[in-house]
């Protein structure tokens, strides 16, 4: 049981990292921290299209990061509220840390091939 | 660049994958010598690993501090507790922030993956309080807009 529970935390963090991946999903986000929005008012402040914007509504809204409800022919967006718990926080700094440093660890591996293969 | 895979294992844990292309040898001794942590065991762009204390032998020290050249920083203190040449390496460590977290129990393995080395490394999942504490100390400095955004978030959150 404990097993099942970590895997689907697991997947649903994995959801969510992706979520967060993106520049405009991430600013989409930040709007919606100071209130509820339509489609059309997120959109506005960006560059793309209506489709694109709603696209990345769907991925933010599958990740569990925002709730949708239904008024009239509008689906105003806003952030569920339990959506970014501290051990997401934490993870999220873990990985942008542990990413960073196998970067250049990565890096500092190839140097050492180089100079093993020189002669 | 090869992924990271990062999973909680249960409550408690955390367990991250990473493939390195070189063999077990060189992945293991970029994790035990001081002149090669420096260069690597950095975090966020911008900070620096002033002191690197790590004796390389079962029963040694571990003493990593980190500045961000700002003024910020914090330290960590560790033990080895047991080493297998160039596969496996079990530790403590702790960080110092400044009052110590509880003990994370790491065990970190290579294992030969083509010509190149799959690692894995188990640690301790931080408890709710020593995560607070992490998250709100120097770490997150340097970090991307994405996460001062995600602090943000969480400040709205429980605003509501």
């Amino acid at each position: 049981m404990r097993y099942v529970m970590s895997v689907q935390l697991a997947q649903s963090l994995d959801r969510t990292f992706t979520a967060l991946a993106d520049p405009t999903r991430r600013r989409i986000l930040a709007r919606l921290a100071s209130g509820e929005a339509t489609v059309n008012e997120l959109a506005e402040p960006f560059a793309i299209s209506q489709p694109a914007i709603s696209r990345h509504i769907r991925v933010l809204s599958e990740a569990g990061l925002i709730v949708q409800r239904v008024d009239g022919t509008k689906r105003p967006c806003r952030l569920a509220p339990e959506a970014l718990t501290e051990l997401d926080q934490y993870l999220q700094m873990l990985r942008e840390a542990l990413t960073r440093n196998y970067h250049r660890l990565d890096q500092l591996l190839a140097k050492q091939k180089k100079r093993r293969e020189s002669p | 660049m090869s992924k990271l895979a990062l999973t909680t294992e249960g409550e408690t844990h955390v367990v991250v994958k990473r493939r390195f292309e070189a063999p077990p040898e060189a992945v293991y001794r970029a994790h035990l010598d001081p002149k090669l942590l420096r260069q690597w065991c950095l975090g966020p762009e911008g900070w620096t690993m002033p002191v690197c204390i790590n004796e390389g032998k079962a029963g040694g020290k571990i003493r990593y501090e980190w500045a961000n050249g700002k003024g910020g920083g914090f330290f960590l203190t560790g033990e080895i507790l047991e080493l297998e040449p160039p596969h496996r390496i079990v530790h403590v460590e702790r960080m110092h922030l400044p009052d110590p977290t509880p003990d994370n129990h790491v065990v970190t393995t290579f294992v030969a993956d083509g010509t190149g080395t799959l690692m894995t490394m188990r640690m301790s999942l931080p408890d709710a309080a020593t995560r607070k504490a992490m998250l709100s100390t120097g770490m997150e400095h340097g970090m991307e807009a994405s996460y001062a955004r995600l602090e943000r978030l969480s400040g709205w959150k429980t605003a509501s």
